[in-house]
């Protein structure tokens, strides 16, 4: 077993589990179907054998989907450090800048907590208002586990479609805010703030050491959802056996226009990670609600949330909170409806 | 030795607190183990992620835990 927790251990290890990985995935649909028709000898059609089914089949393959995920993304992430990004967008022009700082934002480790240390760190070494905007609503809006549930819960074009769309408002509120010049709504004592000079970004990790940090995040994040995903699929599975199809067509159909917005409305102060709400919304578009709709839902759920607002309150004068609010909030209704068009 | 634990409160910057501290115990340290939570303070140091680990007024490390081998080798190089 030392051996394991030697350097060349850590590294060989995943090599040699990626195998059992692949073969139980793969297995698990046969097997559910084993399980639930066979051994528990339940009638394919049934609510309750399908309610079963689901949550047997839909659980395991998250767990699997997010545990191989996380593991590669703790690892990239080691990569990108808050510093290094800042470096990459500090004197960036407004546009580019806005681009740039979306898609770091989605590598970037990033939890509300250190969203003001972040803000002031960005503000302070000249990344533009708007730039640094892009980056704080890309940051907790795609992560890789919404984009995990999306992929394992809804195939990889739903999983594409979020991404692009919350990269699309990610720039678009950015460069907004940007456009606005809203610097004077910052709270005054965040340009008086001297940050200092000796950030760590000298910090040299060796390899086996970001092996050690992508089975950190493994233990951290699924650590935490794993309980929430599992509440979710619950709910997905009582729903998905016992709720009659099309019976959110005619709350969240296509036809309903003031579902979109109704929608935002409800997910802004709704606060819950990715986890727990892309389960219940597979169901939502299972029973009828339309694509459009359920994405707004969704992004204003994981991507606009009050705590962090609260937090952000330390940094920027109510104002531009609203602002921020009303311009993500914009930007998510305009996807609503474009979908809802689309499709 | 000055050690401080930089943080607004978030879990992370609670479990490095806790780890220096029995760190400090385990190694029979004499180290001085204060937790820093004034925001302007913080950004002093210029880290961009907490939990961030200063010791001697020089960051070690910023935006996550270490391990408790990192732990050991940041705290006995001093």
């Amino acid at each position: 077993m030392n051996f394991f927790n030697s350097s060349k251990g850590k590294i060989i290890l995943p090599i040699l589990l990626i195998p059992i990985w692949y073969i139980v995935y793969y297995n698990l649909q046969a097997f559910t179907d084993w399980f639930v028709f066979s051994v528990l000898g339940m009638t394919k059609g049934e609510h309750l054998a399908e309610a079963i089914w689901f949550f047997i089949f839909e659980f395991p393959k998250v767990l699997l989907l997010l545990t191989l995920i996380i593991f590669f993304v703790g690892i990239v992430r080691t990569f990108f450090t808050p510093e290094r990004t800042r470096k990459a967008l500090e004197g960036k022009k407004t546009f580019t800048g806005n681009v740039l700082a979306a898609m770091l934002g989605i590598v970037t480790p990033f939890c509300s907590c250190s969203a003001i240390p972040l803000f002031l760190g960005f503000v302070e070494a000249g990344v533009p208002l708007g730039v640094t905007f892009s980056f704080l609503i890309a940051a907790p809006m795609i992560n890789e586990v919404a984009i995990v549930l999306l992929y394992g819960l809804f195939g990889w074009q739903v999983a594409l479609i979020y991404v692009l769309t919350g990269l699309f408002i990610a720039i678009f509120a950015g460069w907004v805010i940007g456009l606005f010049k809203l610097e004077h709504w910052v709270e005054d004592w965040v340009y008086k703030t001297k940050v200092g000079q000796n950030a760590s970004d000298i910090e040299k990790i060796k390899f086996s050491d970001r092996i050690n940090l992508g089975y950190n995040a493994i233990k951290e994040i699924v650590g935490k959802v794993w309980l929430y995903v599992a509440l979710g699929i619950v709910v997905g599975a009582g729903a998905h056996g016992y709720v009659p199809a099309e019976f959110m067509a005619s709350i969240m159909g296509k036809d309903v226009w003031y579902a979109v917005p109704l929608s935002v409305l409800i997910g802004i102060p709704l606060y819950s990670n990715a986890a727990g709400i892309i389960p219940i919304v597979s169901v939502l578009i299972e029973k009828g609600a339309s694509l459009g709709t359920a994405l707004a839902f969704m992004m204003s759920v994981i991507g606009l949330s009050l705590p962090e607002m609260i937090i952000l309150r330390k940094v920027l004068k109510l104002p531009l909170i609203f602002t921020f609010v009303g311009i993500v909030g914009g930007g998510i209704l305009i996807v609503g409806f474009l979908f809802n068009w689309i499709f | 030795m000055e050690i401080k634990v930089l943080g607004t409160g978030c879990t992370k910057c609670k479990s490095l607190e806790k780890m220096v501290r029995e760190k400090v115990a385990e190694l029979k340290l004499d180290a001085n183990v204060t937790k820093e939570e004034d925001i302007v303070k913080i950004m002093g140091y210029g880290i961009l992620s907490t939990p961030g680990l200063v010791i001697n007024d020089k960051v070690v490390m910023s935006g996550r835990l270490p391990s408790d081998k990192e732990l050991n080798e940041l705290l006995s190089k001093i």
